[in-house]
């Protein structure tokens, strides 16, 4: 369910960086308010990581995972609106993107434990932390191109994707008719 | 003298404009959340609210994504058409 509620707010990070992405960064920043948008919702949803770190203590690895996604989430999101506002200037801070998506890609691979097939969720960890890994790539190239629109949009349908993956988790499900039955009996 | 470009017809190229994009961006995104509700209405426990907990009420994913879509719709994407509207204008 949590999973869910993040989703909602990735997709509309993503929606955001696309329009951002198709009208450019002049148009997009003519309102103040806008700029901040999305790098608002990114740094908020890292704060909002750590209560699910806090209350879901059922293991050690679970809250590290969420621990390190609230912390990259917030230094990516945080060095975002600095760059928008001003305050931080060069660009270099950029560098927290692919940073923020390499640690959170080996964090859903460290912290699931089972293999693709296991059940939905196991499926989803792992390609979700292979699509942040490999993902990585677009935000480090936009560090050079930040003007790219092919990155720019590349960037935005990777998060979109994020999005799409997490609404598809549900507790215990079968992935293309896969379920282990060490994963117990299907439910929500 | 250029005895080619002439004979060739000129082709009529339908470009997406940036506009028709924002336009479509957030109904895309209701449409898809109403597709899925569709699809999948066992999704949706407000269908069978019996034995169903508050938030089990209250977070469902197909109605997460229209409410998404018809957010983005009305604060983002409006006022974005908008300012796209005001620049054509002034740039001529």
């Amino acid at each position: 369910m949590v999973h869910w509620l993040f989703a909602t707010g990735i997709l509309l990070v993503g929606l955001c960086l696309l329009c951002e992405a198709v009208v450019g960064r002049e148009v997009w920043a003519m309102r103040p308010w806008r700029r901040y948008l999305w790098p608002g919702i990114a740094f908020t949803m890292g704060v909002f990581l750590w209560p699910v770190m806090a209350l879901y203590t059922n293991s050690a690895i679970h809250m590290y995972a969420h621990g390190s996604w609230a912390q990259v989430l917030m230094l990516a999101g945080g060095a975002e609106l600095g760059l928008v506002h001003g305050r931080l200037r060069s660009p270099w801070w950029r560098l927290t993107w692919p940073l923020a998506f390499a640690v959170t890609g080996a964090a859903f691979l460290v912290h699931e434990q089972n293999p693709w097939w296991f059940a939905r969720a196991a499926f989803l960890h792992h390609l979700l932390g292979w699509t942040f890994l490999v993902g990585a790539l677009v935000p480090l190239g936009l560090v050079f191109r930040p003007r790219s629109p092919a990155l720019r949009t590349l960037f935005a349908l990777t998060i979109v994707a994020v999005s799409v993956m997490l609404y598809a988790d549900r507790d215990v499900a079968p992935v293309f008719g896969h379920l282990s039955p060490l994963a117990g009996a299907p439910h929500r | 003298m250029n005895t080619y470009a002439d004979d060739i017809p000129h082709r009529r190229t339908r470009r997406v404009s940036p506009e028709q994009i924002v336009a479509l961006l957030g109904p895309l995104t209701v449409a898809g959340g109403v597709l899925w509700a569709i699809l999948q209405p066992w999704r949706l426990t407000i269908l069978h609210p019996l034995h169903q907990g508050f938030w089990w009420l209250v977070v469902e994913p197909p109605l997460l994504v229209v409410g998404a879509g018809v957010l983005f719709t009305l604060v983002v994407a409006r006022p974005l058409l908008a300012d796209l509207e005001e620049r054509r204008a002034t740039s001529g």
